[in-house]
């Protein structure tokens, strides 16, 4: 872009800038740093960032090696989903919610399940008690999935579901409501987040070890490429990553060998790559600083696409895409001053779309506190909806491309994220380095660096460690009382009454022979779940045939 | 009620104050332990010991059930480091215990090393005699494990199993540790991996040149104890061990060398006290140095002229 | 060396959040304290044993699934019944404003909100196992 001989002119006369500038006062803070801790120079100009190939590097949205974008028309042609992460208590309560979304202009469902879900486990286990619909809604059977979609056209909307362990159970419950509603599997559309290496490195909700789990998803990625061609089988998830501690660049780095584990596994698996890229997907976190998570996600695209292309031979140019969701930073919240959260969301919310982001959940002020209230949750979508229809930035495409700062972060997340991969290889794989914790010791030291600097005050947040003031916090918090975990419990009960037990104990000894076996565990739990076997008998019956996960101990 | 009342009661809680009470040294502690020692000596001790990352941890994890469920009252030590700087420790080792089956009984106990350097803590073998006394028949004492010579569990342990895992680097890195002297049991931990089998064959050569001077017979087990291979073959061997110490008086042998070792201690601890307290503070150390910098003495004399003193009251 | 401040860290619940309780241990020990985690999903049960098999003076529980309310009462209930009573409770998470002033009636001894500094962690760790009179017997 700039010949040589301008480069070292412009360098020679940032020596002298540098030197001019010492007179003109000091630094007011001892550091200058991004929220990954790394240091920023005062200014950046064509002499800090590699300009050339900005074909290769940069080119245009819509084509390899889509570093502005995926789509070519991006936003004009389509806007980003706004898609707000709900579910709460009973499934009746959560179908409630979700109507009200929907009629407040809501475009795509997403599914928070509650902690026993997550884990594997009915309502009824012991391990449940004062866990029953606290973080999202419960799901025992078939029948709690009729309730939560009651009403509502699974042709017309797109649904994503945060399960992970247990995704081949939810999934198959959905395509059973989706049967009962006369509507085929292959009209489904959605999202299934089934990443279960981020569980292990992160998020930490699993039930089996990696092996079988892998067995799982590649079940699941076969069966819906043969009856649920439009659903998305993975959302390969760097939000727990970051929310878990760790760096953008850790973040970028661990998202993408995860991502790239399952397609190696996919591959292993017979599968071709060309009919199951399409549908991975991923989900970024967007934090705090600005311009780093801009580029970000621009270093994301960039990556994936040549390593779909040269590394795992993908020929079409769609199995190259990274295309993702984006939820601002849940650590980010402050229980002080939490109206503060609505500004934070805001902003982190604007990286997510000037980084391209295909959809955006953003965070309710109250969440530091407990779940969000309904008045919450509109503020939160109303935001995205005054980034999209006032604020202009989303009418040309990728508008912070070519900033010498962007540019220059980009290149240096890719560069990073690279020495990661090389890491990660040399531990032997995603796999090994899970299991020697490594990853998860990573994360943990960002994060215990993270608190110092705030604990030292190098790092400044507002109503934290600066701006403080005593408060009364009025701001009314949803609370879910217990009756949501008695009605769970009654209505458990009942469906265990009137299925037909016969039934459940047939297609659970059909899905153990399956599981030993190689057959597609997808389809037998398909089967189970059509006569009202609960996700805790299916876990069950697989447990033992699996095993269950434990994780190595790291500090 | 004392708290060694309620110990003899079977208080647990009782147990572990006096545990706190010998690691802190608090006063009195050595009154208790003296009666303890008294009411002990029925307790086996297996150490457990190797290289950082060999996996112990999650060994002793699996024996110590095995030993639970063979009906034996099971104690388990474990030892991490102290951070030599703030004294502060991460003890980690109860997390990857998560088999054992602690309605059986089974007590854990957690040690920092603080500032010993020999694989255990000062305290370790004195906590080991209130498990003795307490009713223990059984204890399994996991070392520090950060790679440097810890041999201070042959002192405190009838059997010593050291673990290796195979990229922890050959059999001969085991050797020059000194931990083939030790081993009465070697177990190759993680036996999956690559480099398992020769790491096996490389130490069964090194151990026949040992069985010739000795009756034992140092078997290497191949085992992984995540996902529980052969540590039922282990635990056997230990049984073994066990046998064959009590079978060829050598566990009454071992034994007393360890209390003579004890008995020495505590006697060089009491004169080094001593020492301390009346010789080495105060001026007159200064002075002798200043003496020896100036020519005008030498440790040697010096040093023989204060024993004489203290020996001699002269 | 003098006598060592040990806290058992532990996180019951469901969730998997140990970003909190991981960064907490690494700041305790830092202080020079001994700490015992004991991991992901430990019934009060579990706790409970391993507080009174090592002895801690202090035990810190880690709750953001929202079952504070139920697990909180379980483990002091359970400490006070096994001999361990005069351990001091103290905990961590998203907790409304409320459920702490009950918790606290129900013997929870000190309960830090999201933000809370480590600073300030240790500053009542070492103040309130200093403050606690053991009055005791050895022999």
């Amino acid at each position: 872009m700039f010949d040589k001989s301008f480069i070292d002119e412009l360098r020679e006369r940032r020596c002298q800038w540098d030197k001019e500038k010492e007179k003109y006062g000091q630094n007011a803070r001892p550091r200058y740093m991004t929220v990954s801790g790394d240091d920023v120079d005062i200014l950046y100009g064509p002499e800090s960032v590699d300009m050339g190939g900005y074909l290769e590097k940069i080119g245009f949205p819509g084509q390899y090696p889509y570093t502005r974008g995926v789509h070519h028309s991006m936003y004009r042609g389509r806007m980003w989903t706004m898609r707000q992460f709900s579910g709460m208590g009973t499934a009746r309560q959560t179908n409630e919610r979700y109507h009200y979304l929907l009629k407040q202009g809501q475009t795509g469902l997403s599914v928070a399940f509650d902690l026993p879900t997550l884990m594997g486990y009915d309502s009824d286990h012991l391990r449940s008690t004062g866990e029953i619909g606290k973080c999202g809604v419960a799901v025992d059977t078939l029948a709690d999935r009729e309730t939560i979609f009651d009403g509502i056209d699974l042709s017309k909307i797109s649904t994503s579901m945060t399960i992970n362990a247990p995704a081949s159970i939810l999934l198959a419950m959905y395509v059973a409501v989706g049967e009962k509603k006369g509507i085929p599997s292959h009209k489904l559309t959605g999202t299934l987040q089934n990443d279960i290496l981020k569980e292990y490195i992160a998020q930490k909700e699993w039930v089996f070890p990696p092996e079988p789990s892998i067995r799982l998803i590649t079940d699941l990625m076969d069966f819906c490429a043969q009856h649920i061609p439009k659903w998305n089988t993975i959302s390969i998830s760097g939000y727990h990553i970051r929310e878990a501690g760790a760096t953008a660049a850790q973040e970028l780095a661990f998202t993408l060998a995860d991502g790239f584990q399952y397609v190696e596994s996919a591959i292993a698996a017979g599968q071709d790559v060309d009919v199951f890229a399409l549908r991975l997907s991923f989900f970024f976190n967007a934090h705090q600083d600005f311009f780093e998570e801009i580029a970000k996600y621009r270093a994301a695209r960039r990556i994936w696409a040549r390593h779909m292309r040269d590394k795992y031979g993908a020929k079409k140019e769609e199995s190259w895409k990274l295309r993702f969701h984006t939820q601002t930073a849940g650590c980010s919240l402050t229980a002080q001053q939490p109206e503060n959260n609505l500004m934070r969301t805001a902003y982190e919310a604007l990286s997510g779309v000037l980084g391209g982001t295909q959809s955006l959940h953003t965070n309710s002020m109250d969440e530091t506190l407990a779940l969000p209230s309904d008045k919450a949750v509109l503020l939160a979508l109303r935001t995205q909806q005054i980034i999209m229809n006032e604020t202009g930035v989303a009418n040309t495409i990728d508008p912070l491309a070519g900033s010498f700062f962007v540019e220059y972060l980009t290149d240096k997340l890719e560069i990073e994220a690279e020495a990661y991969f090389d890491e990660i290889a040399r531990r032997g794989g995603v796999l090994k380095g899970i299991e020697e914790g490594f990853f998860q010791r990573e994360i943990a030291k960002s994060a215990y660096r993270f608190q110092k600097e705030i604990e030292r005050e190098e790092r400044i947040i507002v109503g934290v460690n600066g701006y403080v003031m005593d408060e009364e916090i009025t701001i009314p918090v949803l609370r879910i009382d217990e009756s949501a975990g008695r009605d769970q419990l009654a209505s458990l009960k009942k469906v265990k009454q009137s299925r037909d037990n016969d039934k459940v104990k047939r297609t659970l000894e059909e899905l153990a022979v399956c599981a030993k076996g190689d057959g597609n565990t997808l389809k037998a739990i398909l089967d189970c779940v059509r006569v009202y076997v609960t996700l805790g008998e299916i876990v069950d019956t697989l447990r033992p045939i699996f095993g269950e996960y434990q994780e190595p101990p790291m500090f | 009620m004392s708290l060694y009342t309620e110990f003899l009661d079977g208080s647990v809680v009782a147990l572990s104050r006096i545990i706190s009470h010998i690691e802190n040294r608090r006063e009195g502690y050595q009154e208790v332990l003296s009666r303890l020692y008294r009411s002990g000596g029925r307790m086996y001790r297996i150490g457990v010991t190797g290289p950082p990352g060999a996996g112990k941890s999650s060994l002793v994890n699996r024996l110590a059930g095995l030993a639970a469920e063979a009906g034996h009252r099971v104690a388990v030590i474990c030892v991490d480091p102290s951070s030599p700087f703030t004294g502060g420790a991460l003890l980690g080792d109860r997390l990857r215990m998560q088999d054992i089956p602690l309605d059986k009984g089974v007590f854990i106990r957690s040690m920092g090393s603080r500032g010993s350097t020999g694989g255990l803590a000062a305290a370790t073998s004195n906590v080991a005699v209130a498990l003795d006394a307490f009713g223990f028949d059984t204890l399994f004492i996991e070392t520090v494990g950060v790679g440097q010579m810890e041999l201070d569990i042959i002192d405190a342990c009838d059997t010593v199993v050291v673990t290796l895992v195979p990229e922890s680097g050959d059999a001969i890195q085991a050797l020059k540790a000194g931990l083939m002297e030790i081993a009465d049991i070697f177990a190759v931990n993680k036996a999956d991996r690559a480099g398992a089998e020769q790491m096996v064959y490389d130490l069964q050569s090194a151990m026949e040149m040992k069985a010739i001077h000795s009756e034992w017979i140092v078997p290497i087990v191949a085992t992984q104890a995540t996902g529980n291979v052969n540590l039922d073959e282990l635990y056997r061997h230990i049984v073994g061990h066990k046998a064959f110490l009590e079978n060829t008086g050598l566990l009454a042998r071992k034994r007393t060398e360890q209390l003579k070792k004890k008995v020495e201690q505590v006697l060089v601890k009491s004169i080094q006290r001593d020492i301390d307290r009346t010789l080495l503070n105060g001026a007159a150390l200064d002075e002798i140095a200043l003496r020896i910098m100036r020519g005008e003495d030498d440790p040697y004399s010096a040093g023989q002229a204060l024993f004489q003193r203290y020996k001699f009251g002269s | 060396m003098s006598e060592k401040i040990r806290v058992l860290l532990a996180k019951p619940g469901l969730d998997g959040h140990d970003r909190g309780v991981k960064v907490v241990a690494a700041a305790l020990r830092d202080a020079g304290m001994e700490v015992i985690y004991t991991g992901l999903r430990q019934t009060p049960e579990q706790i409970v044993t391993a507080a009174i098999q090592e002895d801690v003076d202090v035990v810190g529980v880690s709750i953001l699934s929202g079952a504070h309310m139920t697990l909180f009462p379980a483990i002091i209930d359970l400490l006070r019944q096994r001999g361990g009573g005069d351990k001091l409770v103290f905990g961590g998470g998203i907790i409304p404003d409320e459920d702490i002033a009950a918790l606290e009636k129900a013997g929870v001894s000190k309960l830090f909100t999201p933000g809370a500094s480590t600073v300030d962690i240790i500053d009542w760790v070492r103040k309130a196992v200093a403050a606690r009179k053991k009055d005791e017997k050895l022999l």
